[in-house]
Protein backbone atom coordinates (compact mmCIF):
# COMPACT_ATOMS: atom_id res chain seq x y z
CA UNK A 1 0.00 0.00 0.00
CA UNK A 2 2.73 2.38 1.10
CA UNK A 3 4.71 1.55 -2.02
CA UNK A 4 1.72 2.18 -4.25
CA UNK A 5 1.19 5.55 -2.64
CA UNK A 6 4.81 6.53 -3.12
CA UNK A 7 4.80 5.44 -6.76
CA UNK A 8 1.62 7.43 -7.26
CA UNK A 9 3.18 10.42 -5.50
CA UNK A 10 6.34 10.12 -7.58
CA UNK A 11 4.20 10.05 -10.71
CA UNK A 12 2.35 13.17 -9.59
CA UNK A 13 5.61 14.92 -8.85
CA UNK A 14 6.96 14.05 -12.30
CA UNK A 15 3.82 15.38 -13.96
CA UNK A 16 4.09 18.53 -11.86
CA UNK A 17 7.77 18.92 -12.73
CA UNK A 18 7.09 18.56 -16.46
CA UNK A 19 4.22 21.00 -16.13
CA UNK A 20 6.50 23.54 -14.47
CA UNK A 21 9.19 23.04 -17.08
CA UNK A 22 6.70 23.67 -19.88
CA UNK A 23 5.21 26.69 -18.15
CA UNK A 24 8.70 28.11 -17.75
CA UNK A 25 9.35 28.76 -21.44
CA UNK A 26 7.23 31.44 -22.99
CA UNK A 27 5.79 31.01 -26.47
CA UNK A 28 5.92 34.74 -26.99
CA UNK A 29 9.03 35.82 -28.94
CA UNK A 30 8.92 39.26 -27.27
CA UNK A 31 9.13 37.64 -23.82
CA UNK A 32 11.96 35.38 -25.04
CA UNK A 33 13.84 38.39 -26.38
CA UNK A 34 13.65 40.41 -23.17
CA UNK A 35 14.51 37.33 -21.07
CA UNK A 36 17.61 36.87 -23.22
CA UNK A 37 18.70 40.41 -22.47
CA UNK A 38 18.34 39.66 -18.75
CA UNK A 39 20.57 36.59 -19.21
CA UNK A 40 23.18 38.69 -20.98
CA UNK A 41 23.13 41.12 -18.06
CA UNK A 42 23.57 38.25 -15.60
CA UNK A 43 26.47 36.75 -17.59
CA UNK A 44 28.43 40.00 -17.66
CA UNK A 45 27.57 40.85 -14.05
CA UNK A 46 29.02 37.45 -13.16
CA UNK A 47 32.45 38.58 -14.36
CA UNK A 48 32.28 41.72 -12.20
CA UNK A 49 30.76 39.92 -9.21
CA UNK A 50 33.42 37.22 -9.23
CA UNK A 51 36.06 39.92 -8.82
CA UNK A 52 34.04 41.88 -6.25
CA UNK A 53 33.70 38.74 -4.12
CA UNK A 54 37.38 37.87 -4.51
CA UNK A 55 36.63 34.54 -6.22
CA UNK A 56 38.51 35.65 -9.32
CA UNK A 57 41.62 37.85 -9.44
CA UNK A 58 40.91 41.41 -10.46
CA UNK A 59 41.57 41.94 -14.15
CA UNK A 60 41.02 45.51 -15.37
CA UNK A 61 40.63 44.48 -19.01
CA UNK A 62 38.12 41.70 -18.41
CA UNK A 63 36.16 43.95 -16.05
CA UNK A 64 36.10 46.71 -18.65
CA UNK A 65 34.95 44.34 -21.39
CA UNK A 66 32.10 43.06 -19.23
CA UNK A 67 31.04 46.58 -18.30
CA UNK A 68 31.18 47.75 -21.91
CA UNK A 69 28.75 44.95 -22.71
CA UNK A 70 26.45 46.05 -19.90
CA UNK A 71 26.42 49.60 -21.23
CA UNK A 72 25.60 48.35 -24.74
CA UNK A 73 22.79 46.20 -23.32
CA UNK A 74 21.23 49.21 -21.59
CA UNK A 75 21.15 50.96 -24.98
CA UNK A 76 19.03 48.32 -26.71
CA UNK A 77 15.63 49.70 -27.64
CA UNK A 78 13.24 47.31 -25.92
CA UNK A 79 10.01 49.07 -26.86
CA UNK A 80 8.86 46.19 -29.11
CA UNK A 81 9.63 43.60 -26.42
CA UNK A 82 6.91 44.68 -24.04
CA UNK A 83 3.71 44.36 -26.11
CA UNK A 84 0.30 44.54 -24.44
CA UNK A 85 -0.75 41.12 -23.17
CA UNK A 86 2.76 40.02 -22.17
CA UNK A 87 2.22 40.50 -18.42
CA UNK A 88 2.03 37.67 -15.87
CA UNK A 89 -1.77 37.73 -15.83
CA UNK A 90 -2.00 36.97 -19.56
CA UNK A 91 1.14 34.80 -19.71
CA UNK A 92 2.03 32.78 -16.59
CA UNK A 93 5.57 32.11 -17.86
CA UNK A 94 6.58 35.71 -17.18
CA UNK A 95 6.82 37.53 -13.85
CA UNK A 96 6.25 40.97 -15.41
CA UNK A 97 3.48 42.69 -13.46
CA UNK A 98 0.67 44.54 -15.27
CA UNK A 99 1.78 47.66 -13.34
CA UNK A 100 4.58 48.05 -15.94
CA UNK A 101 2.03 48.97 -18.60
CA UNK A 102 0.35 51.45 -16.27
CA UNK A 103 3.61 53.23 -15.35
CA UNK A 104 5.73 53.44 -18.48
CA UNK A 105 7.34 56.78 -17.53
CA UNK A 106 8.50 55.39 -14.19
CA UNK A 107 9.75 52.16 -15.78
CA UNK A 108 11.70 54.32 -18.24
CA UNK A 109 13.17 56.41 -15.40
CA UNK A 110 14.28 53.27 -13.56
CA UNK A 111 15.80 51.95 -16.81
CA UNK A 112 17.70 55.22 -17.19
CA UNK A 113 18.97 54.92 -13.59
CA UNK A 114 20.36 51.50 -14.48
CA UNK A 115 22.01 52.87 -17.64
CA UNK A 116 23.63 55.59 -15.50
CA UNK A 117 24.83 53.02 -12.95
CA UNK A 118 26.35 50.96 -15.78
CA UNK A 119 28.23 54.03 -17.05
CA UNK A 120 29.49 54.70 -13.51
CA UNK A 121 30.67 51.09 -13.36
CA UNK A 122 32.48 51.58 -16.68
CA UNK A 123 34.70 54.18 -15.03
CA UNK A 124 35.14 52.14 -11.84
CA UNK A 125 35.78 48.70 -13.37
CA UNK A 126 38.99 49.77 -15.14
CA UNK A 127 40.29 51.65 -12.12
CA UNK A 128 40.83 49.07 -9.35
CA UNK A 129 39.00 46.37 -7.43
CA UNK A 130 37.98 48.72 -4.60
CA UNK A 131 36.26 51.08 -7.04
CA UNK A 132 34.58 48.09 -8.70
CA UNK A 133 33.31 46.80 -5.34
CA UNK A 134 31.97 50.24 -4.43
CA UNK A 135 30.10 50.62 -7.74
CA UNK A 136 28.50 47.17 -7.40
CA UNK A 137 26.04 48.35 -4.73
CA UNK A 138 24.51 51.09 -6.89
CA UNK A 139 24.37 48.87 -9.94
CA UNK A 140 22.58 46.14 -7.97
CA UNK A 141 20.28 48.73 -6.43
CA UNK A 142 19.23 49.91 -9.88
CA UNK A 143 18.27 46.34 -10.85
CA UNK A 144 16.37 45.85 -7.59
CA UNK A 145 14.46 49.12 -7.88
CA UNK A 146 12.66 47.86 -10.97
CA UNK A 147 12.30 44.26 -9.81
CA UNK A 148 10.87 45.37 -6.49
CA UNK A 149 8.16 47.45 -8.13
CA UNK A 150 7.39 45.50 -11.29
CA UNK A 151 8.27 41.82 -10.88
CA UNK A 152 6.08 39.21 -9.22
CA UNK A 153 7.67 36.98 -6.52
CA UNK A 154 9.12 33.68 -7.70
CA UNK A 155 6.49 31.33 -6.33
CA UNK B 1 -18.81 22.53 51.52
CA UNK B 2 -18.89 26.21 52.28
CA UNK B 3 -15.26 25.95 53.28
CA UNK B 4 -14.46 24.39 49.90
CA UNK B 5 -16.07 27.26 48.05
CA UNK B 6 -14.22 29.73 50.18
CA UNK B 7 -10.97 27.97 49.44
CA UNK B 8 -11.77 27.77 45.72
CA UNK B 9 -12.64 31.47 45.67
CA UNK B 10 -9.35 32.26 47.40
CA UNK B 11 -7.45 30.20 44.84
CA UNK B 12 -9.22 31.96 41.96
CA UNK B 13 -8.43 35.37 43.42
CA UNK B 14 -4.81 34.41 44.07
CA UNK B 15 -4.33 32.98 40.57
CA UNK B 16 -5.98 36.11 39.18
CA UNK B 17 -3.69 38.36 41.21
CA UNK B 18 -0.65 36.34 40.25
CA UNK B 19 -1.75 36.59 36.62
CA UNK B 20 -2.11 40.34 36.92
CA UNK B 21 1.34 40.61 38.44
CA UNK B 22 2.91 38.27 35.90
CA UNK B 23 1.33 39.99 32.89
CA UNK B 24 2.27 43.48 34.12
CA UNK B 25 4.29 45.43 31.53
CA UNK B 26 7.98 45.31 32.47
CA UNK B 27 10.19 48.36 32.70
CA UNK B 28 13.88 48.96 32.97
CA UNK B 29 15.51 50.96 35.75
CA UNK B 30 16.89 54.39 34.88
CA UNK B 31 20.17 53.41 36.56
CA UNK B 32 20.92 50.98 33.72
CA UNK B 33 21.46 53.91 31.37
CA UNK B 34 23.72 55.91 33.67
CA UNK B 35 27.10 56.60 32.09
CA UNK B 36 25.98 55.44 28.64
CA UNK B 37 26.83 58.22 26.17
CA UNK B 38 25.23 58.54 22.74
CA UNK B 39 27.29 58.29 19.55
CA UNK B 40 25.46 59.63 16.47
CA UNK B 41 27.45 57.64 13.91
CA UNK B 42 26.76 54.47 15.87
CA UNK B 43 23.09 55.45 16.08
CA UNK B 44 22.88 55.70 12.30
CA UNK B 45 24.37 52.22 11.86
CA UNK B 46 21.83 50.86 14.37
CA UNK B 47 19.02 52.65 12.50
CA UNK B 48 19.93 50.91 9.24
CA UNK B 49 20.83 47.53 10.73
CA UNK B 50 17.56 47.44 12.71
CA UNK B 51 15.56 48.36 9.61
CA UNK B 52 13.51 51.08 11.34
CA UNK B 53 12.70 52.79 8.04
CA UNK B 54 11.39 49.61 6.42
CA UNK B 55 8.29 49.80 8.59
CA UNK B 56 8.09 53.38 9.83
CA UNK B 57 8.79 55.43 6.70
CA UNK B 58 5.82 56.29 4.52
CA UNK B 59 4.68 53.55 2.10
CA UNK B 60 6.88 53.49 -1.05
CA UNK B 61 9.41 55.97 0.37
CA UNK B 62 12.82 55.71 -1.30
CA UNK B 63 16.21 57.33 -0.73
CA UNK B 64 16.27 60.28 1.67
CA UNK B 65 12.51 59.98 2.21
CA UNK B 66 13.21 56.87 4.27
CA UNK B 67 14.38 59.19 7.04
CA UNK B 68 10.83 60.61 7.26
CA UNK B 69 9.32 58.30 9.86
CA UNK B 70 5.66 59.23 9.44
CA UNK B 71 4.40 55.63 9.71
CA UNK B 72 1.28 54.42 7.91
CA UNK B 73 2.47 51.17 6.35
CA UNK B 74 -0.07 48.39 6.83
CA UNK B 75 0.86 44.84 7.84
CA UNK B 76 -1.83 42.26 7.35
CA UNK B 77 -1.52 39.20 9.61
CA UNK B 78 -3.68 36.36 10.91
CA UNK B 79 -4.40 38.48 14.00
CA UNK B 80 -5.49 41.65 12.22
CA UNK B 81 -3.91 44.58 10.42
CA UNK B 82 -1.15 46.48 12.19
CA UNK B 83 -0.36 50.01 11.08
CA UNK B 84 3.15 51.32 11.73
CA UNK B 85 3.02 54.43 13.93
CA UNK B 86 4.77 57.76 13.48
CA UNK B 87 8.18 57.54 15.21
CA UNK B 88 9.50 60.90 14.00
CA UNK B 89 10.72 63.42 16.56
CA UNK B 90 7.43 65.34 16.49
CA UNK B 91 6.52 65.58 20.22
CA UNK B 92 2.76 65.16 19.65
CA UNK B 93 2.35 62.80 16.70
CA UNK B 94 5.71 61.06 16.98
CA UNK B 95 8.04 60.05 19.80
CA UNK B 96 9.88 63.35 20.23
CA UNK B 97 8.91 63.54 23.89
CA UNK B 98 10.45 60.15 24.65
CA UNK B 99 13.53 59.84 26.84
CA UNK B 100 16.23 57.30 26.03
CA UNK B 101 14.71 55.21 28.83
CA UNK B 102 11.30 55.27 27.11
CA UNK B 103 12.94 54.01 23.91
CA UNK B 104 14.83 51.33 25.86
CA UNK B 105 11.58 50.10 27.46
CA UNK B 106 9.90 49.94 24.06
CA UNK B 107 12.77 48.06 22.41
CA UNK B 108 13.73 45.72 25.24
CA UNK B 109 10.41 45.06 27.00
CA UNK B 110 7.83 46.05 24.37
CA UNK B 111 6.41 48.49 26.91
CA UNK B 112 5.17 51.99 26.01
CA UNK B 113 5.75 55.13 28.09
CA UNK B 114 2.22 54.88 29.54
CA UNK B 115 2.98 51.36 30.67
CA UNK B 116 1.05 49.63 27.88
CA UNK B 117 2.13 46.43 26.09
CA UNK B 118 3.06 46.78 22.43
CA UNK B 119 1.97 44.21 19.87
CA UNK B 120 4.87 42.01 18.75
CA UNK B 121 4.42 43.18 15.15
CA UNK B 122 7.00 45.61 16.53
CA UNK B 123 9.87 43.09 16.83
CA UNK B 124 10.91 43.79 20.42
CA UNK B 125 11.34 40.06 20.94
CA UNK B 126 14.48 40.50 18.79
CA UNK B 127 15.43 44.02 19.90
CA UNK B 128 15.39 42.73 23.50
CA UNK B 129 19.02 41.75 22.96
CA UNK B 130 20.11 45.28 22.00
CA UNK B 131 22.91 46.89 23.99
CA UNK B 132 22.17 50.03 25.98
CA UNK B 133 24.94 51.84 24.03
CA UNK B 134 23.09 51.11 20.78
CA UNK B 135 19.73 52.20 22.21
CA UNK B 136 21.03 55.48 23.59
CA UNK B 137 22.84 56.15 20.29
CA UNK B 138 19.72 55.32 18.27
CA UNK B 139 17.71 57.67 20.48
CA UNK B 140 20.18 60.47 19.69
CA UNK B 141 20.17 59.68 15.96
CA UNK B 142 16.34 59.62 15.75
CA UNK B 143 16.26 63.10 17.25
CA UNK B 144 18.28 64.41 14.25
CA UNK B 145 15.65 63.24 11.73
CA UNK B 146 12.74 65.39 10.51
CA UNK B 147 9.61 65.91 12.62
CA UNK B 148 6.37 64.97 10.86
CA UNK B 149 2.87 65.78 12.10
CA UNK B 150 1.09 62.75 10.59
CA UNK B 151 -1.21 61.17 13.20
CA UNK B 152 -0.61 57.48 13.92
CA UNK B 153 -3.57 55.26 13.09
CA UNK B 154 -5.06 52.68 15.44
CA UNK B 155 -4.34 49.01 14.62
CA UNK B 156 -7.26 47.12 13.11
CA UNK B 157 -7.22 44.16 15.45
CA UNK B 158 -10.32 42.40 16.75
CA UNK B 159 -11.17 40.56 19.98
CA UNK B 160 -9.45 38.80 21.73
CA UNK B 161 -6.15 40.03 20.28
CA UNK B 162 -7.01 43.65 21.03
CA UNK B 163 -6.86 43.03 24.80
CA UNK B 164 -3.43 44.48 25.50
CA UNK B 165 -3.14 42.80 28.89
CA UNK B 166 -3.25 39.45 27.11
CA UNK B 167 0.04 40.40 25.50
CA UNK B 168 1.64 40.11 28.93
CA UNK B 169 0.81 36.41 28.82
CA UNK B 170 2.07 36.19 25.26
CA UNK B 171 5.37 37.74 26.34
CA UNK B 172 5.63 35.27 29.25
CA UNK B 173 5.22 32.38 26.83
CA UNK B 174 7.21 33.52 23.84
CA UNK B 175 9.65 36.25 24.83
CA UNK B 176 12.59 33.99 25.51
CA UNK B 177 15.58 35.91 26.82
CA UNK B 178 19.07 35.29 25.51
CA UNK B 179 20.58 34.19 22.21
CA UNK B 180 19.32 31.35 20.06
CA UNK B 181 22.72 30.27 18.78
CA UNK B 182 25.04 29.63 21.72
CA UNK B 183 28.40 27.99 22.03
CA UNK B 184 31.86 28.66 20.76
CA UNK B 185 31.60 31.64 18.46
CA UNK B 186 34.47 33.88 17.37
CA UNK B 187 34.25 37.70 17.47
CA UNK B 188 33.04 37.92 13.88
CA UNK B 189 30.28 35.36 14.48
CA UNK B 190 29.29 37.13 17.69
CA UNK B 191 28.93 40.43 15.81
CA UNK B 192 26.95 38.56 13.14
CA UNK B 193 24.70 37.05 15.78
CA UNK B 194 23.97 40.50 17.19
CA UNK B 195 23.17 41.80 13.70
CA UNK B 196 20.95 38.84 12.77
CA UNK B 197 19.25 37.90 16.06
CA UNK B 198 18.91 41.37 17.62
CA UNK B 199 19.07 44.32 15.20
CA UNK B 200 18.24 42.70 11.86
CA UNK B 201 15.40 40.68 13.43
CA UNK B 202 15.81 38.19 10.56
CA UNK B 203 14.15 35.43 12.58
CA UNK B 204 10.84 37.33 12.59
CA UNK B 205 10.25 36.28 8.97
CA UNK B 206 12.70 33.41 8.38
CA UNK B 207 11.67 31.36 11.43
CA UNK B 208 8.26 29.60 11.49
CA UNK B 209 5.68 30.57 14.14
CA UNK B 210 3.19 28.57 16.17
CA UNK B 211 -0.57 29.17 16.18
CA UNK B 212 -0.26 32.01 18.67
CA UNK B 213 2.45 33.77 16.71
CA UNK B 214 5.37 32.70 18.91
CA UNK B 215 8.61 31.84 17.11
CA UNK B 216 9.54 28.15 16.97
CA UNK B 217 13.07 28.70 18.17
CA UNK B 218 14.00 25.05 17.60
CA UNK B 219 13.44 25.73 13.89
CA UNK B 220 15.56 28.88 13.93
CA UNK B 221 15.90 30.43 10.44
CA UNK B 222 14.53 27.24 8.89
CA UNK B 223 12.18 29.13 6.56
CA UNK B 224 8.48 29.84 7.01
CA UNK B 225 5.26 30.49 5.16
CA UNK B 226 4.98 34.10 3.99
CA UNK B 227 2.60 35.96 6.34
CA UNK B 228 1.17 37.74 3.29
CA UNK B 229 -0.18 34.30 2.33
CA UNK B 230 1.72 33.94 -0.93
CA UNK B 231 4.77 31.74 -1.23
CA UNK B 232 7.41 30.86 1.30
CA UNK B 233 10.20 32.73 3.01
CA UNK B 234 13.38 30.71 2.40
CA UNK B 235 15.40 29.01 5.10
CA UNK B 236 18.85 30.43 5.88
CA UNK B 237 20.38 27.44 7.67
CA UNK B 238 23.60 26.09 6.09
CA UNK B 239 21.82 22.97 4.79
CA UNK B 240 19.31 25.11 2.90
CA UNK B 241 21.37 28.15 1.90
CA UNK B 242 24.49 26.75 0.25
CA UNK B 243 25.90 30.12 -0.82
CA UNK B 244 29.46 31.01 0.17
CA UNK B 245 30.03 33.70 2.79
CA UNK B 246 31.18 36.02 -0.01
CA UNK B 247 27.92 35.28 -1.90
CA UNK B 248 25.83 36.19 1.15
CA UNK B 249 27.78 39.38 1.79
CA UNK B 250 27.48 40.43 -1.87
CA UNK B 251 23.72 39.72 -1.82
CA UNK B 252 23.31 41.93 1.25
CA UNK B 253 25.23 44.71 -0.51
CA UNK B 254 24.02 44.74 -4.12
CA UNK B 255 21.08 42.35 -3.99
CA UNK B 256 22.73 40.06 -6.57
CA UNK B 257 22.25 36.33 -6.07
CA UNK B 258 25.11 34.01 -7.15
CA UNK B 259 23.24 33.70 -10.50
CA UNK B 260 23.11 37.48 -10.80
CA UNK B 261 19.41 37.64 -10.46
CA UNK B 262 18.39 40.35 -8.02
CA UNK B 263 16.53 40.23 -4.74
CA UNK B 264 12.78 40.65 -4.89
CA UNK B 265 9.83 41.19 -2.59
CA UNK B 266 10.37 42.28 1.00
CA UNK B 267 14.02 41.25 0.80
CA UNK B 268 14.70 44.04 -1.71
CA UNK B 269 13.58 46.39 1.05
CA UNK B 270 15.89 44.71 3.57
CA UNK B 271 18.84 45.09 1.19
CA UNK B 272 18.19 48.83 0.98
CA UNK B 273 19.21 48.75 4.67
CA UNK B 274 22.00 46.17 4.59
CA UNK B 275 23.60 47.92 1.59
CA UNK B 276 24.30 50.81 3.99
CA UNK B 277 26.31 48.65 6.43
CA UNK B 278 30.05 48.06 6.20
CA UNK B 279 31.56 45.11 4.31
CA UNK B 280 32.77 43.88 7.71
CA UNK B 281 29.24 43.76 9.12
CA UNK B 282 27.87 42.00 6.04
CA UNK B 283 30.62 39.38 6.27
CA UNK B 284 29.85 38.99 9.98
CA UNK B 285 26.21 38.18 9.12
CA UNK B 286 27.43 35.60 6.60
CA UNK B 287 29.84 34.05 9.12
CA UNK B 288 27.05 33.77 11.70
CA UNK B 289 24.64 32.16 9.22
CA UNK B 290 27.21 29.45 8.56
CA UNK B 291 27.29 28.75 12.32
CA UNK B 292 23.51 28.28 12.66
CA UNK B 293 22.59 24.62 13.24
CA UNK B 294 21.11 22.82 10.25
CA UNK B 295 17.35 22.49 10.38
CA UNK B 296 15.63 19.17 10.07
CA UNK B 297 14.22 19.18 6.52
CA UNK B 298 11.33 16.99 7.65
CA UNK B 299 10.25 19.50 10.27
CA UNK B 300 10.74 22.57 8.13
CA UNK B 301 8.63 21.21 5.27
CA UNK B 302 5.33 22.02 6.92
Amino acid sequence: MMKKISIFAAGLLTVAAIGTAIAHESENPAVKARTSIMQLYAFNLGTLGGMAKGEVDYDAEAATRATNNLVVLTQIDQSAMWPAGSDNVSDPSTRALPAIWENFPDVGAKGQAMADAAVAMQAAAGQDVEALKAAMGDLGGSCSACHKAYRAPKN
Amino acid sequence: MRRFFLLAACVVVLVGLAGLVLTRPQKMDQSELIGVTPDLARGEVVFHAAGCASCHSAPDAVGEDKFILAGGRRFETDFGTFIAPNISRDPDSGIGSWSALDLANALIHGTGPQGQHYFPAFPYTSYANMTTEDIVSLHAFLSTLPAVGTESKAHEVGFPFNVRRGLGGWKLLFMTPGWVVEGDLNDQQIRGRYLVEALGHCGECHTPRNGLGGLKRDLWLAGAPNPSGKGRIPGLTPDQLDWSEADIAEYLKSGFTPDYDSAGGEMAEVIENTSLLTDGDRLAIAAYLKAVPASSPRLSLE
